[in-house]
């Protein structure tokens, strides 16, 4: 750890320069440049999709760049495994750890790097004294031995650091670490991010918080769309100037947004509440809308939509359609009641990839396609036929597995299978991540179409062009509470940062 | 997905006709049709049992207690039938079905209610049932002399020329054929197996579905349990021991995928087929007992080589040309 004492606080650690990262139909990384100080904070900022992680990845060693240098103590180095970056002293600390939970708090700070004993044995002893040297290094107050599940997430952030430090890291990426901490254990990562600080290591800091880039972050960077926008130091920027660097971007996309003529209330929420993930959410939607619903990730917006239709409960509120009150218990009864839900994460819970397509639209409408419990095929083929050909899904058959299709078709076919539900409201979040331009097109099409036709739409989404583009209105989630409801000319970029972030001065705007 | 489970089911065929070829090279009497269908008579209570095993494993579950409730199930009819030589067969068979449903039944909820992994519980419930065979019999055995012609000549009984065990194999498969690719309970197998997170947002409960699934293998176990008491006339504590693994590896040969929603009623009932021609036919070739274990163990793991193969060469199509060309 000495070496990092010594070294020029002028003159960067890591200097990434000219970084190109390119993806089957898009550029993660288009040219980017990045310069990490010894004993100082860097705030990475961007919007989603800004490339924030593709830069992680870079330099972890997970991705290898298209073009461009990466330049440690002024040295061109290539990270080809992970392993070489964190040799070369660089690690990272995500949002949720990577750690093992049944061993020891010591056993996970030195795996791989173990003490050993003249017989090559893991000295035991040793590791227990070295991990209690660090942890009490960086005013951690956790015993060794103890088991990591036994943790909470912020102690097990201490021992992801104290195992960087163990490894004598200098440079020290910290992605979104607070997202997922109380107040308290928030202030305690500061005091702790002050201490690495102190000992010179570099640190990029990864936020969409505000108020934590300009109490910790001593320079800042923006990314925009892959791009480098601006760096500087933190003194010399306003939180104004950073939204206006984040989100100015030439609006390059045509939404096809039609004015629909709002009809009544399909649907009115009030206070729906949980005891750990939100609390006191109301709206109305109406019939023909789309609502946006915006917020930072873990703002609390899908979990709200799983429990309105039924895979959590709320402790409180009252949802109702129309004018009776439901009580939605489980999804089976949401879908009676009209209302759907299209996930977030289309591998995990959309589409069943091993299964044809026809069988995956049919799934939730299997009561109108089946007699006593016996499927009428052919009424199955028709029914998944109407609603692929409406979404101009492409495919060779309707028999072929959903797993061959492509990232935008296999969306294609969770939407179809919703809509074959002939839904009220239908919820889709975040309907277009990861999938290529020309898909996004199309679904910003039909659900605009779709609100033409009188069904309601309620839209999670984290990209701020979707959400301005296609919303009538737009509820901002901030920490599980609505803190914002906006329409008309109240939309803009700023003010939807502003909410979400939580930035109260004026004088960002 | 289908056309190479077709071809799956083709290579399997191919591999069966294959094996028959070989052994009649040794031992031409082997292929007659009169032994073919002796052995396909012998094989049936696997292919009942395998079929039940093969809803399970499609469910992301494993039933290890199905060999212990087929010989619990079994004593218990025996038992009833030394006491009670009158009663009809049909009220016999009808309450092995019911024994064998309660004994899924209670796996299945075990599954469901107490989110226990299936492993551990059917390990549980496989000891438990053996050791309920022993407190009910004591550990005696129910001979030969001591059941009625009737409870024993059922199985046995020629119906157009086979026997009646065959049939109830023959019935089973064709209900189960109906179950899994007609019906909405067939197609919620499919769905919680193949992704159980989306089948939870389409409105399916994934543990009733697994529920249902182990009250499937029980009643099937149920109804093989009477068959194989009957059939060899004797039930005692450890009949059909370590049964269960050989269901469980016809499943795997007939390509029903262990990590779930993969598989079909004719992958499960020839990869209980290919291990019944294995079993029938090595004694008569006269390969030594022990070498016989070792070839039914090789064809298992190269059955798994092959099925792992498959899956692998479905990767995604990434190259819009290969897409166009599929």
């Amino acid at each position: 750890m000495a070496r990092t004492g010594l070294a020029d606080p002028s003159q960067p650690v890591l200097r990434l320069d000219g970084i190109v990262k390119q993806f089957p139909g898009v550029r993660a990384l288009d040219g980017v440049q990045l310069a990490l100080y010894p004993g100082q904070v860097t705030a990475l900022i961007g919007e989603n999709g800004a490339g924030k992680s593709t830069i992680v990845k870079t330099l972890t060693g997970i991705y290898q760049p298209d073009e461009g240098d990466i330049l440690l103590d002024g040295q061109p180095v290539r990270f080809p495994t992970a392993q070489a970056a964190g040799d070369a002293g660089i690690t990272a600390i995500h949002q949720e750890t990577v750690l093992f939970d049944e061993l020891s708090v010591a056993e996970n700070i030195f795996i791989g790097h173990a003490p050993r004993t003249r017989f090559g044995l893991i000295d035991k002893a040793e590791m227990r004294r070295r991990a209690s040297e660090i942890l009490t290094s960086i005013g951690a107050k956790i015993d060794p031995d103890v088991r990591l599940r036994d943790l909470g997430i912020a102690s097990k952030h201490l021992v992801a650091i104290s195992r960087a430090l163990s490894i004598d890291a200098r440079v020290v990426i910290m992605d979104e670490p607070t997202a997922a901490l109380s107040h308290k254990e928030i202030e305690e990562l500061y005091e702790l991010v002050d201490t690495l600080k102190a000992q010179g290591k570099a640190i990029l800091f990864i936020s969409h918080k505000f108020d934590e880039i300009f109490r910790i972050a001593d320079r800042y960077t923006v990314f925009r769309d892959g791009q480098f926008v601006g760096d500087g130091l933190m003194a010399e920027v306003t939180e104004g100037e950073l939204v206006q660097m984040m989100v100015g971007r030439s609006v390059d996309q045509i939404f096809p947004k039609r004015r629909a003529v709002l009809g009544n209330p399909v649907l009115q929420v009030v206070g729906y509440s949980h005891p750990t993930e939100f609390d006191g959410i109301g709206f109305t939607l109406r019939r023909g809308e789309i609502l946006g619903f915006y917020g930072l990730v873990g703002a609390g917006r899908s979990e709200f939509m799983q429990s309105l239709i039924g895979i959590t409960r709320p402790s409180k509120g009252v949802c109702k359609m129309g004018d009776d009150i439901k009580i939605i218990r489980s999804p089976a009864e949401a879908i009676e009641a009209g209302i759907v839900y299209v996930p977030e994460d289309r591998g995990k819970q959309g589409a069943i990839t091993a299964m044809p397509i026809f069988q995956n639209v049919t799934l939730p409408s299997l009561g109108k396609t089946s007699n006593n419990g016996f499927l009428q095929m052919a009424e199955e083929f028709k029914l998944a036929r109407e609603y692929t050909q409406r979404l101009d899904l492409r495919a060779a058959s309707l028999d072929v597995p959903v797993g061959s299709l492509s990232g935008g078709n296999q969306q294609k076919v969770v939407i179809a299978k919703w809509l074959a539900t002939q839904p009220k409201v239908i919820i889709l979040d975040e309907p277009t991540k990861g999938i290529d331009i020309g898909s996004k097109a199309a679904v910003h099409d039909f659900m605009s179409e779709l609100a033409a036709q009188g069904l309601s739409v309620i839209m999670v989404s984290s990209e701020i062009p979707e959400i301005l583009g296609m919303s009538d209105r737009v509820i901002v989630m901030r920490e599980g509470r609505v803190v914002a409801e906006l329409e008309g000319d109240d939309l803009s970029p700023e003010t939807l940062v502003r909410h979400a972030a939580g930035i109260t001065s004026e004088a960002a705007a | 997905m289908n056309a190479l489970l077709k071809s799956r089911e083709s290579i399997l065929v191919g591999a069966i006709l294959a094996l028959l070829a070989l052994i009649a090279t040794r031992f031409a009497g082997f292929v007659a049709p009169a032994n073919l269908a002796a052995v396909f008579n012998d094989t049936s209570p696997l292919i009942i049992l395998a079929l039940g095993q093969m809803v399970v494993i499609l469910t992301r579950c494993i039933d290890l207690s199905v060999a212990a409730n087929l010989a619990l199930t079994g004593m218990m009819c025996a038992m009833l039938n030394v006491v009670y030589p009158d009663l009809p067969i049909i009220v016999i068979l009808l309450l092995a079905l019911a024994l064998g449903a309660i004994m899924g039944a209670v796996n299945g909820l075990l599954v469901w209610k107490l989110d226990i992994p299936p492993i551990v519980v059917t390990l549980g419930t496989m000891t438990i049932y053996r050791g309920i065979i022993f407190l009910i019999s004591h550990g005696k055995w129910v001979n030969a002399h001591e059941m009625s012609p009737a409870f024993t000549a059922f199985p046995r009984a020629a119906l157009l020329g086979l026997p009646v065990l065959s049939w109830v194999a023959m019935a089973v498969i064709i209900v189960m054929a109906v179950v899994m690719a007609r019906t909405t309970l067939g197609r919620s197998f499919y769905a919680v197996g193949g992704n159980p997170h989306a089948a939870v947002y389409t409105g399916i409960n994934v543990g009733k579905a697994q529920f249902r699934a182990f009250v499937i293998s029980g009643t099937l176990a149920g109804l093989a349990g009477y068959l194989w008491v009957a059939r060899y006339a004797v039930a005692y504590v450890d009949i059909a021991g370590g049964f269960e693994l050989d269901v469980v590896a016809a499943c795997v040969i007939g390509g029903i995928s262990i990590a779930g929603g993969i598989g079909t009623v004719g992958g499960a009932v020839l990869g209980a087929l290919f291990l019944g021609v294995i079993k029938n036919a090595l004694p008569v070739v006269d390969i030594s007992p022990f070498w016989q274990l070792a070839i039914s163990g090789a064809a298992i793991i190269i059955a798994v080589v092959f099925n792992a193969r498959a899956d692998r060469t479905k990767g995604r199509v990434i190259l819009k040309s290969a897409e166009h060309a599929q």
